[in-house]
């Protein structure tokens, strides 16, 4: 009887999930026909959806797996660097833009999944802080290489200079007529195609809430919640914790390319700085002002916090103060016991639902 | 001479780090948290110093002793107004607001003196020559490495023979039973964050007399730095920050001469990775097991 | 080699304490000379002790004894420094935890450790990880093995928490369940492997004696119908004395004793290790 609720529950609360996505891509998409998005906000959208994936995706790395990762950027990162070379190399080769554009983010996808494989083998064996410190010493290289490269596209194919010494140009590319440079070195991915669109976005959201709430109703899913509420007794069941751990960091960080593929090809251009320490910050906020664990929370979050400073521009130098005090006081609300109790009786409304909520 | 010259630099960066690394190693070690604020409290301390020095013309001790004040200050408000009422909260939700008290420095910095950098005065000049002139040596880091040791040392004998030491040791091994023991534990942790604050504002200083551009987000990377640096000594330990501070700096000193400027930071994290791979608990860390 | 020679040095008292239904079948543990260091500190010497298929075994003995390290080096959690673990007849050398218990040595903790965010159904799944498979990539694409082994483990879990009557509590977070119940539920996640060495960690700490009769009743039930031998940390003697068929006392990591219930009563070595201590009488 319970049982059967709980079940339900859940199952419902997934339904939700996606059906609030969906609602809301049909009320911009109409929006935006209706000319109610100004200029700004269109620009939005697109970073909007890369970003609501990158949120759920670092949710699962954060939220359900329990390992603070700081460093998620760097993914978003390789997939957007590997999406735009893929894209502009292939843009004789493949002229509909939309099957470049698939291929573009499945090769991103593919890329920040073996990223993700391989630096997940070192970082997966540490635990808490020291697990954290190195999810953000990779994202710093996977900045820091990605800072090297030149990367050109001509008749013969991909030319890819590994520039560390900082002596090399495009010019050396020695690119044969008519080829062109895709990457430029600390200048980052120049003259890039934009292919992105909205409903791309709203399809890649899509895909990760499938993958992401598929997963954690799986085997694979509830082994990876049980490591994280005890590892000790998950072993001692014979969950092999290293693999179901590096699992939910794979799909993570695939997400996470596939996110970056899409933001890489919304812009012609776009440097590797973009991708640093803060941005994963930035996305962690989201993940924790969301709720851990929490999907449309991240959704929710994303959306608004990502927004939030656009809106905030009329007060120009002040909206990043303002967001600083926001998530500060939003920290300790949601926190501390004193004040939240203060805040619930200020808000009986609110009381009530998180009395049921608690049942 | 060459390698002599990148080893004293790398020392004398290394000192910086280890500075900011013992703040940083401190207040994790008794209140268990990440501040990420702590690079920012840097950057407070260095505008303090060259207001200090270059718009009221005080002596260089002077502004060192203004920015200590400031950042004590500084540094005990933020654990009273932010960290504080999180005592009870998860380590996250602390590491979240400590991110939003760091945002909120910077762009206060921001509004206050704008986004163009300074050029921080130097309040010691000059360099010691030797060999010939092929080896000259800066005073600045001379003093950097002198300073570094003396307050290592200090900290030290703070921690193992004071009252107020041994009860900051007590509190970072049990807050609970520290507090049983009648130790003031809101009080202790207000210290630590002050000496850590002092200590960032010395860094600051030192920092900005290496590299004199000043600018919001100049503790930024140095705080990650340090960060990084603390972690790889062994979070919590005070030897540990010390020497994983100067350590980091070496090599990202050689990495820059040897291997690529562009990848001395790759060089540095590599290196930090490779450590933690074979030590878990960094150099000097324990390693404690779960209990079964 | 140098085991063995210990082995030699102090005789221990070869009489198997083997049920006779379970005579000549390949025992389902064997340690020989199982020993552990940590820096030089013996925690458990020269560890000897059988168990048959279908036996009720205890390992008691005063706190600090090392009892629980007995198990974690059962489960692998720590590397004995010496001796040879065997589980029904195969070496246990260089395994894993995780090995361990796909090799059928299943346990509970004396700190209860429970997934407590998860629900009861979902411990009692986890349970069943390795016995009720399909890929990572049907799980997320829900493909019909998907579907098809998660009812067969929504099946498997409800008939596994019948056993203590806990269908009710399915939908449940494990962390809100009273305290007997999560101990009872801990039991129904080991089983939930399969195990064929069951070993409960002080299985009725904090149990009233109802609850406790019940728990005696419940351990003799789970043997005979699961078939497996069971080995438990247990200070209450009541329930040692009245359930165990094979007793190990272990003192200062050493066995000082092994025996039946009454053998062990009246040894006066282990009269001597109470002594003082009045856990003996429960």
């Amino acid at each position: 009887m319970k049982k059967g609720l709980k079940i339900n529950k859940t199952a419902t609360k997934d339904y939700i999930t996606y059906l609030v996505v969906i609602a809301a891509f049909i009320i911009i998409t109409f929006m935006n026909r209706g000319g109610m998005l100004n200029k700004r906000m269109q620009g939005l959208l697109v970073p909007v959806c890369c970003y609501i994936v990158m949120a759920i995706s670092l949710n699962l790395t954060v939220g359900i797996m329990g390992e603070l990762s700081l460093g998620h950027a760097g993914f978003m990162s390789l997939g957007a660097f590997t999406g735009v070379v893929v894209s502009q190399s292939l843009i004789t080769a493949i002229p509909n833009d939309v099957i470049r554009l698939v291929i573009s983010l499945a090769a991103g996808a593919v890329v920040a999944a073996v990223g993700g494989f391989l630096i997940g083998l070192p970082v997966l064996r540490l635990r808490g802080d020291y697990l954290a410190i190195v999810t953000l010493a990779f994202g710093e290289i996977i900045m820091d290489v990605i800072n090297c490269l030149i990367v050109g596209h001509d008749s013969e194919g991909l030319h890819v200079i590994f520039n560390f010494r900082g002596d090399k140009t495009v010019a050396d590319l020695n690119l044969a007529e008519g080829g062109s440079a895709i990457i430029k070195g600390a200048q980052g991915a120049v003259g890039t195609k934009t292919i992105a669109t909205f409903t791309a976005g709203f399809i890649i959201i899509m895909i990760t809430l499938f993958v992401v709430l598929n997963f954690v109703r799986s085997r694979s899913g509830r082994a990876v919640l049980a490591i994280r509420d005890n590892r000790i007794a998950a072993e001692s069941v014979g969950v092999d914790v290293m693999k179901h751990k590096m699992i939910a960091f794979v799909i993570s960080t695939t997400l996470a390319g596939m996110a970056g593929a899409l933001y890489g090809l919304n812009f012609n251009m776009i440097s590797a700085d973009k991708f640093n320490f803060n941005t994963s910050i930035l996305v962690l906020v989201f993940v924790v002002l969301g709720g851990l664990g929490n999907i449309l929370g991240s959704i929710i979050a994303a959306t608004v916090l990502y927004i939030l400073p656009e809106v905030l521009r009329g007060l120009q130098d002040y909206r990043m103060l303002i967001y600083a005090v926001v998530l500060i006081v939003v920290m300790i609300t949601t926190n501390n016991p004193k004040v939240r109790g203060l805040f619930l009786k200020i808000i009986p409304k609110r009381n009530k639902t998180e009395g049921g909520e608690a049942q | 001479m060459e390698f002599l010259s990148y080893l004293i630099s790398g020392l004398s960066l290394g000192s910086v780090y280890a500075i900011i690394a013992l703040g940083y190693t401190m207040v994790y070690g008794i209140a268990k948290m990440l501040n990420f604020a702590h690079g920012d409290v840097i950057m407070v301390g260095g505008y303090i110093s060259y207001i200090a020095v270059s718009y009221m013309g005080l002596p260089g001790w002077v502004s060192v002793i203004a920015a200590m004040v400031v950042c004590t200050v500084l540094g005990v408000l933020i654990e009273g107004l932010a960290y504080k009422p999180l005592r009870a909260a998860t380590s996250l939700a602390v590491l979240i607001t400590a991110i939003g008290v760091s945002y909120f420095l910077q762009n206060s910095a921001l509004l206050i003196w704008g986004a163009n950098f300074k050029t921080y005065p130097s309040v010691i000049s000059g360099t010691l020559n030797l060999f010939d002139n092929r080896l000259s040596i800066p005073y600045v880091s001379m003093l950097t490495v002198v300073v570094c040791i003396v307050i290592m040392v200090g900290l030290t004998l703070f921690t193992s023979k004071t009252k107020m030491g041994k009860a900051m040791r007590a509190c970072s091994e049990d807050k609970g039973a520290a507090q049983l023991m009648g130790i003031n534990v809101n009080r202790t942790i207000s210290v630590t964050f002050a000496i850590g604050s002092a200590l960032a504002a010395i860094a600051g200083v030192l920092l900005c007399s290496s590299f004199p551009i000043l600018k919001p987000t100049t503790g930024s990377m140095p705080g990650i730095k340090a960060f990084t640096a603390a972690v790889f000594g062994g979070i919590g330990s005070i030897p540990g920050a010390f020497l994983g501070g100067l350590l980091l700096g070496v090599i990202e000193s050689f990495a820059k001469a040897y291997i690529s400027t562009q990848l001395a930071n790759t060089v540095v994290f590599a290196v930090l990775i490779i450590v933690l791979l074979v030590r878990p608990a960094g150099l000097l860390g324990k390693y404690v097991p779960e209990k079964v | 080699m140098k085991e063995f020679q210990k082995g030699k040095m102090v005789p221990m008292p070869s009489t198997a304490l083997i049920p006779e239904r379970d005579l000549g079948k390949i025992p389902v543990l064997e340690c020989i000379h199982v020993g552990i260091e940590f820096g030089g500190l013996k925690a458990v010497e020269d560890f000897n002790f059988t168990i048959g298929k279908t036996e009720i075994a205890g390992l008691i003995g005063p706190n600090g004894a090392g009892k629980t390290t007995v198990f974690n080096l059962l489960t692998r959690v720590y590397t004995p420094t010496h001796g040879t673990i065997m589980i029904d007849g195969q070496d246990t050398k260089g395994k894993t935890t995780v090995q361990l218990s796909k090799m059928g040595v299943a346990r509970t903790f004396q700190n209860i450790r429970l997934f407590s965010d998860m629900t009861v159904e979902d411990n009692v799944r986890v349970g069943l990880h390795n016995r009720m498979k399909y890929t990572t990539a049907s799980g997320i694409l829900r493909l019909p093995s998907y579907w098809k082994k998660e009812k067969e483990s929504h099946e498997r879990a409800m008939e596994l928490l019948s056993i203590f009557d806990m269908q009710d509590m399915a939908g449940l977070k494990a962390g809100n369940l009273p305290y007997g119940a999560q101990r009872r539920l801990e039991i129904v996640r080991a089983l939930a492997t399969e195990p064929k060495l069951l070993l409960l960690d002080e299985p009725a700490a904090g149990m009233n004696p109802n609850e406790t009769g019940e728990l005696m009743e419940n351990i003799v039930k789970i043997r005979d119908e699961f078939q497996i031998a069971v080995l438990l940390i247990e200070h209450d003697m009541k329930l040692v004395m009245g359930i165990c068929e094979g007793i190990c006392v272990l003192n200062f990591g050493k066995i000082i004793a092994k025996g039946t219930a009454e053998e062990i009563q009246s040894n006066p070595e282990v009269i001597k290790a109470y002594l003082g201590n009045n856990s003996m009488e429960g």
